[in-house]
Formats: structure tokens, C-alpha cells, sequence
């Protein structure tokens, strides 16, 4: 126990520094936010007019690369900090959505926005209003979003229809209808709708001051409302059942975390666009899920990957005028998603790789210690001296008693006697006294389960060599100590091997054709 | 269903005969949080009238008993009988078509406090991103209450149950890293940490090895010691009469219930395992006899 509470500490220092973390993200951001808006006091019209003619923007895009990688332009600065704390909250929430299986919920929201932008901007416009008023666009948008997710759930609840076939059916029906509406647009005598295909896309460039404000407030709100209701979305997400009965309202979670991503997809849309919304809410947490097995590493890490995402996205779109920058934010967080997937530390590839081949290779020093130690038994079986397992073996012998090829075999031996194990003896090679010790621990190992083999589970005496070879390099000790319980057997006593040993003793070749 | 209502079994399953679905369903128990008749306050689990159904087919009928305090009792019968959705229906988690259900004498809305759950293991998603521990902790939130960080002392009264069931030393472990008896003995101790006074256990010696089997052997005859009460949905007839004390014979309705040793015959056991063979039999039979004649 001691040991245990020892580590209890750790989980929670790592909650309180990921907290830390956030509030300093957060409180940077802030003060860069203000820092800009003074330093930039003299030229108020630029956050003014990049708000209100986004088709304007387009041209005055274009700065040298070194002005946008430092952030030296205004508008490029907050543009680029509120697509990074967009990406942050998709990221965060978007970890809680994955592992409810819902994250394909935020796609079909994201889409079913459109018909509502459109609507709201034609709705203003006749009626003689700045139909291009992001506050009106806004509101459309997170009308339909709402109406579309409502028709999901009706479709799910009310028909026999699962839940992919209901999203497909709101996501394609509410963004035709967008593009439908859209086209009707471009024969309106009034107002020009020029900027509305900036939503589908994302055009980051288009965003202004108030616009970047608006995200990061929203981004933040969203960001505290994940940390705060962190320990019952863990809930919600791993047992719904048990928070229920536990008296946490499913209903009222699902709805939170629901509302979450309505959030940030309606203020997402000018950066990232609706058809991409939802790459920013599954990859960073898909690919955070490579770092971690826990969720409040895994949260922190899907934040800083969307971070990161957005941050890039935004640079690399302010770098390439032409190149949306929805679409560069999902470049972005795919890369990063490949690096994840292939050197994270939890599951990606290559550790896992590793993993199998250090398996492997203990497999085989496994084999050639026992191998080692069997021959020895056979050899010298009225030898009772201790020593008796560390007489020296000739190559060809080893050979014989596994089926390996030579150079397997010789990599092996060089690798056991760099730790010791096994020494040469002229053209032979025999155990150290270390290396005895260990091939009598493995031996033991495998002749006990062999005998369980044979007594439990109905195996013929010729075949268990084989079959207790395939399962006893994942042998736990507690399976041993469990073993050796069934077996009644002393801890210290080396079992004789159940069936007959192929060794020089006895004729080697039939025995273990009869094996393989 | 080839038995009719009239069992010699000692349950209160005749009484509910005379119910109509009004008088069940003024019992809701949103209504009151007070005692209500006949269902005095030291009866941990009270379950009468009770009927729910999935889509309009019945899956638990009309199904009557009371647990005695102090008891482990043991829910048997065949698969598809509704032994699950009898307890989950029991924490409010499945609507119920009518019936009532009293927690030492309340509804479960005002008595969760006093009730551990342990649900079945295939239930969840064991690739989560948790620990143990964090999965122990979880019986915890209602107590720490919302938005409340979790503290040190939460874990150190979580890393206590898992000793308590036998694998402290997994507590850091991912729970897919677990074996099965070990996820079994992880939601044991999850459910131990709410200290309830009432356990409802889905089928925790489902799959499970045989050490898993004695470690959780073990925590409900302790609790049973220490005057807690446990239903448990159990599959494995002959450890029946060797782990529990009272049964309850269930095939959509409840065949019998009482002590395992007035209640646990082979004539009930006929009755709840043998008639759905039977009448399985007889379709397949009819099936037979009208593909000859065709």
C-alpha cells in the first residue's frame, strides 16, 4: 500500500498542472488580445473593415512570410490566436465526443448550419439589413444546426433507422438544401452574398476583431465547461448506466456536451468552414488517443494538437492567399495525426513494433536457455553436482534441439552473453552461473504448465512441449503462483519434464518430427 | 408459459393478481418520498406489481418479492428471462409499464445513497482511457457531488477497495490491460467504495476465474457480516445453494422466491428453465408437422 499512495499523488499533481496549463493559455491570450488592440489604436479601421468586407481581405492577404510567422501584422495575429483556441476547445471537446461515440453528431450539425446562414442572411437582406452581419449569420446557423440534430434524434427515435443512416440522411438533405438556397441567392437584385461561401470552406483572412474576440470567448467558455465537468463527462462517456444510477442525468450531459459542440462549430464556421468542422473535433482527440491511456492526459494533449492545428492552419493560409484555410487546418492536424499514429508513446506503431520485437526476442532467449539447460539434464542426469547444468554444449547439439536457423541461433547466443548469461567454451558454450539460475527459473515455468496442460486440459503428453511453448512467455507470476497452488507443487522443486526430452541421449530426430 | 400463477412458492407473486394497471401506476414514485403501505422501511429491496416491456412485448411480467435484510439473494433463470432488465428496471435506468419498487421503504429517486451497482461487464467499452482506479473512484462522484475536483482522500478510500478485492497492486494499470476476473473485481470494488446497504450485482461471476470466484465469494459474505444485502444475478446453479441464501426463480416472471433451501427444487427449476424448451419443442414439433404436409 505504501507504494500505492506514494503514486496517488501523481494523477492529481498532473490534473492541477493541466490546469495551470489552461489558465496560462488562457490568460495569454487575453493579454495579447489587449497588448494588440492598444498597440494597433492608430489603424482602428483595419479589425473594423476585415469584419465587414471579407472580399476585400482577399487581396490584402498576402505578407511576406516572415511578417506572418512572426505575427507581427494585427490582424494575422488575432486571426491566428483565436483559430488556435478554436482548436483547442474542438480538440478538448471533441475527446469527450469520440469517446461517446458521437463525433459524427458534430458533422451533421456542422452541415445542417448552412440552410440557416443562407435564410438568415436572405430574411435581413429583404427586410433591408446587413444581411452579412455576423451576429444574424450566427443565429441562422445555430437555428438550423439545432434543427438538424433535433431531426437525428427524431429519426432515431421515432424510426427503425440506425443512427449512421440518419446522419447521412439530415447531413446530405440540410446541406443540399444550403447550396439549393445559395443558388438562389445569386439571382436576388439586392445585397451581394458574395461572402457566404467563406462558411463552407472557411476563409480565416475574411475574420476580423471582433470575429477572433468572439471565438476566443466562446473558445474558452467551452474550455472551462469541459474542465469544470471534466470528472462527469469521464462518467457519462465510460458508463452512462452507472451515472444514471448514480443520479447524474444522462439527458442533461449529453446535452451539455451537445451544446458544447454547437458552440464551437457555429463560431468555427468562418475559420474552418462546415464541411471541415469536423476534422478539428475527431482528429486531435483521435490522435491524442496514440499519447495516452488516460483521459486527462489525452484531453490535454487532443488541446495542445488542435491547438497546433489551428495555429498552423491559420499561418499557412496567411502564407498562401489562395489556400482556404479550413482546408489547411485539416492538413495540419492529419501530419500531426500521422506522427501520432506512428510514434505515439501509448499505441502508435512503432512502439508497438518495438514492443512485439522485444517479445520476440525474449521468446528466443527463452528458448535457448532452456534448450541449454534441458541438454545439460539429459546429458548428466547421474551427475548430481550443483554444477551439472554448466557443462558445455557444442553448437550442433543446440542446433538439433530447436528447429532455428543457425544465424538466429548465433545472434541469440551473442546477445544472452553480453548480459551474461551463456559463455563460449572454444566451439561450445555453456551456462553461467547466473544463466543457470535463470534457465532453471524458465524451465520450471514451462514444465508447470506442461503438467497443467496435461492434467487440466486434456493434452497428449507428445503435443504439450509445443503448446506450453506458445503460452508461457506470457506467463504473469501470479499465473505461476496460481499454477503451482493447482499443481500442489513446492515452490523450489524442478518438476521432471512430463514427456521425453530430445537430447543427445535419446533419438533426437523422431521425437521431435513426431512435435512438429 | 405453461405453469400457471398458483406456485406453492412463497413469494407475494398471487397478490399482485388482483392489481389493475391504475392502482400501479398511482403508485409512482415521484409522488411521494414517504413509506407508502404495506413496505416497512427495513425491506431493502421491495418489488411488486412489476411489468416492463421493450416495444409492447413484455420482457418482465407482473413479477413480485421481497429481499430480506441481510441476505444475498440470487436471481436465476434462463437466458432472455429478464434478470437484467429486472434490476436495471429496479434503478430506474428502463421505464417501467407499471409496478413499484421500494428501497428500505422508498423509491430509488430519494435512496441511491443507500444502493451499489455492479453492472455486467460487456456492458462498457474496456479500451476506455482509464485506469483502475479511476474506475474505482467513479463510485465516488456522487458523494464528491458535481463539479468538485477529485482529492486524495477519495482515491486513498478507492485504492482501500481495491485492496479489499485483491489487485492494489493494478491500480495504475489501463483497464484493457486487465484480465477479465480482474474488470469483474474492479467493478466490485467501484460498487464497495459507495458503501451501500443494498448491492445490485449483474452477473458478476460471469467469465471469470477461479481466484476472481473466491475474492468475490469472499466480499459479500462480509458484507453479508456486516448486515449489507446483496441480489445478484447469478447463472451457475449448483454454486446457488453454496453462495446464497435466497433465490429468486425468474423466467419473465417469477417462477418462486424464498430461502434457496424451501425454494431451490428441481420441481421450480422445471418450472423456470424447463417450460421455455418445451414450448420451444412444441413450435419446433408444428413446424415439423406442417413442412410434411406441405
Amino acid at each position: 500500500m505504501t507504494a500505492a499512495t506514494h503514486h496517488l499523488r501523481s494523477p492529481r499533481h498532473r490534473i492541477r498542472t493541466g490546469l495551470i496549463v489552461l489558465l496560462l493559455l488562457i490568460a495569454g491570450s487575453a493579454a495579447v488580445q489587449e497588448a494588440t488592440a492598444l498597440s494597433v489604436s492608430e489603424q482602428p479601421a483595419s479589425g473594423a473593415t476585415a469584419g465587414e468586407n471579407p472580399a476585400e481581405q482577399d487581396s490584402a492577404g498576402w505578407h511576406p512570410a516572415w511578417r506572418v510567422l512572426l505575427l507581427t501584422d494585427y490582424n494575422v495575429r488575432i486571426v491566428v490566436l483565436g483559430t488556435a483556441l478554436l482548436g483547442t476547445a474542438a480538440g478538448m471537446i471533441g475527446s469527450f465526443t469520440l469517446l461517446r461515440r458521437r463525433a459524427l453528431m458534430g458533422d451533421a450539425l456542422a452541415h445542417s448550419t448552412l440552410p440557416g446562414i443562407v435564410a438568415a442572411w436572405m430574411l435581413v437582406t429583404s427586410l433591408g439589413g446587413d444581411g452579412r452581419a455576423m451576429p444574424v449569420l450566427l443565429t441562422g446557423a445555430a437555428v438550423s444546426g439545432l434543427i438538424g440534430t433535433a431531426s437525428v434524434l427524431a429519426l432515431r427515435r421515432l424510426t427503425p433507422l440506425k443512427e449512421d443512416a440518419a446522419l447521412g440522411i439530415v447531413l446530405s438533405v440540410f446541406f443540399g438544401a444550403g447550396v439549393a438556397l445559395l443558388g438562389i441567392t445569386q439571382q436576388m437584385a439586392r445585397g451581394s452574398a458574395a461572402g457566404l461561401n467563406a462558411f463552407i470552406y472557411g476563409r480565416a483572412a475574411s475574420m476580423g476583431r471582433a470575429d477572433a474576440v468572439l471565438i476566443g470567448v466562446a473558445a474558452c467558455l467551452a474550455i472551462a465547461v469541459c474542465v469544470l465537468l471534466f470528472k462527469e463527462l469521464r462518467l457519462l462517456c465510460f458508463d452512462d448506466a452507472f451515472a444514471a444510477a448514480c443520479g447524474f442525468s444522462v439527458l442533461l450531459l449529453d446535452s451539455i456536451l451537445m451544446a458544447l459542440v454547437v458552440l464551437i462549430t457555429i463560431v468555427g464556421l468562418q475559420a474552418v468552414g462546415l464541411i471541415l468542422m469536423i476534422a478539428l473535433l475527431v482528429i486531435p482527440a483521435a490522435a491524442a488517443r496514440f499519447w495516452s491511456q488516460r483521459l486527462q492526459p489525452m484531453f490535454l494533449t487532443a488541446g495542445i494538437l488542435g491547438g497546433i492545428s489551428g495555429f498552423l492552419g491559420a499561418v499557412f493560409s496567411a502564407l498562401f492567399v489562395r489556400a482556404p484555410s479550413g482546408a489547411m487546418i485539416v492538413l495540419v492536424c492529419t501530419g500531426l495525426f500521422g506522427v501520432s499514429g506512428l510514434l505515439g508513446s501509448a499505441r502508435g506503431l512503432l512502439p508497438r513494433l518495438r514492443k512485439r520485437q522485444k517479445l520476440n526476442r525474449s521468446v528466443d532467449r527463452q528458448h535457448l536457455l532452456r534448450a541449454l539447460f534441458e541438454l545439460q539434464e539429459t546429458r548428466s542426469s547421474e551427475d548430481t553436482s550443483a554444477d551439472r547444468s554448466r557443462t558445455a554444449v557444442p553448437i550442433d547439439t543446440l542446433l538439433e534441439a530447436r528447429s532455428w536457423p543457425l544465424r538466429r541461433l548465433l545472434r541469440e547466443i551473442r546477445r544472452a552473453r553480453n548480459e551474461e548469461l551463456i559463455e563460449w567454451l572454444g566451439d561450445r558454450v555453456r551456462l553461467t552461473r547466473r544463466g543457470a539460475v535463470e534457465a532453471e527459473r524458465l524451465t520450471r515455468q514451462h514444465r508447470l504448465w506442461e503438467l497443467y496442460l496435461i492434467t487440466h486440459a486434456d493434452v497428449a503428453p507428445a503435443r504439450v512441449d509445443r503448446d506450453a511453448d506458445a503460452i508461457e512467455h506470457v506467463l504473469e507470476p501470479e499465473i505461476v503462483a496460481d499454477l503451482e497452488r493447482l499443481l500442489e507443487r513446492e515452490q523450489t522443486a524442478l518438476p521432471d519434464s512430463p514427456h521425453v526430452l530430445t537430447g543427445p541421449a535419446h533419438s533426437t530426430s523422431s521425437s521431435e518430427r513426431a512435435d512438429s | 408459459m405453461t405453469h400457471d400463477r398458483s406456485d406453492p412458492a412463497p413469494s407475494r407473486t398471487s397478490t399482485a393478481d388482483g392489481h389493475s394497471g391504475g392502482t400501479a401506476r398511482s403508485d409512482d414514485p415521484r409522488r411521494s418520498a414517504a413509506p407508502s403501505s404495506g413496505c416497512p422501511a427495513d425491506i431493502p429491496l421491495s418489488v411488486s406489481d412489476l411489468t416492463v416491456a421493450w416495444d409492447r412485448k413484455p420482457v418482465v411480467w407482473d413479477v413480485a418479492f421481497d429481499v430480506p435484510p441481510g441476505t444475498l439473494t440470487a436471481i436465476v433463470g434462463p437466458n432472455g428471462a429478464g434478470k437484467s432488465t429486472l434490476l436495471r428496471s429496479v434503478m430506474d435506468l428502463v421505464p417501467r409499464v407499471s409496478g413499484r419498487v421500494e428501497i428500505f421503504g422508498r423509491p430509488y429517486r430519494v435512496c441511491r445513497d443507500r444502493v451499489g451497482y455492479v453492472p455486467q461487464r460487456e456492458s462498457i467499452d474496456w479500451d476506455f482511457p482509464v485506469h483502475a482506479l479511476d474506475v474505482v473512484t467513479m463510485g465516488l462522484y456522487r458523494e464528491i457531488g458535481w463539479c468538485r475536483p477529485i482529492r486524495r482522500t477519495h482515491r486513498e478510500q478507492a485504492m482501500q477497495a481495491l485492496d479489499r478485492v485483491g489487485i492494489a497492486d493494478l491500480a495504475f494499470r489501463q483497464i484493457s490491460q486487465l484480465s477479465g476476473g480482474q474488470q469483474q473485481r474492479t467493478f466490485l470494488a467501484r460498487a464497495l467504495v459507495q458503501n451501500a446497504d443494498l448491492y445490485l450485482m449483474d452477473e458478476p461471476f460471469a467469465a471469470v476465474d477461479a481466484a476472481t470466484e473466491r475474492a468475490i465469494v469472499d466480499v459479500l459474505r462480509d458484507m453479508k457480516q456486516h448486515g449489507k444485502t446483496a441480489v445478484v444475478i447469478h447463472h451457475d446453479l449448483q454454486t446457488v445453494p453454496e453462495y446464497f441464501d435466497h433465490v429468486v426463480l425468474l423466467n419473465m416472471r417469477v417462477v418462486a422466491s424464498g430461502p434457496v433451501r424451501e425454494v431451490f427444487t428441481s420441481d421450480n427449476l422445471q418450472k423456470t428453465y424447463g417450460g421455455r424448451l418445451t414450448l420451444l419443442e412444441e413450435v419446433g414439433e408444428a413446424m415439423r408437422r406442417r413442412e410434411r404436409s406441405l
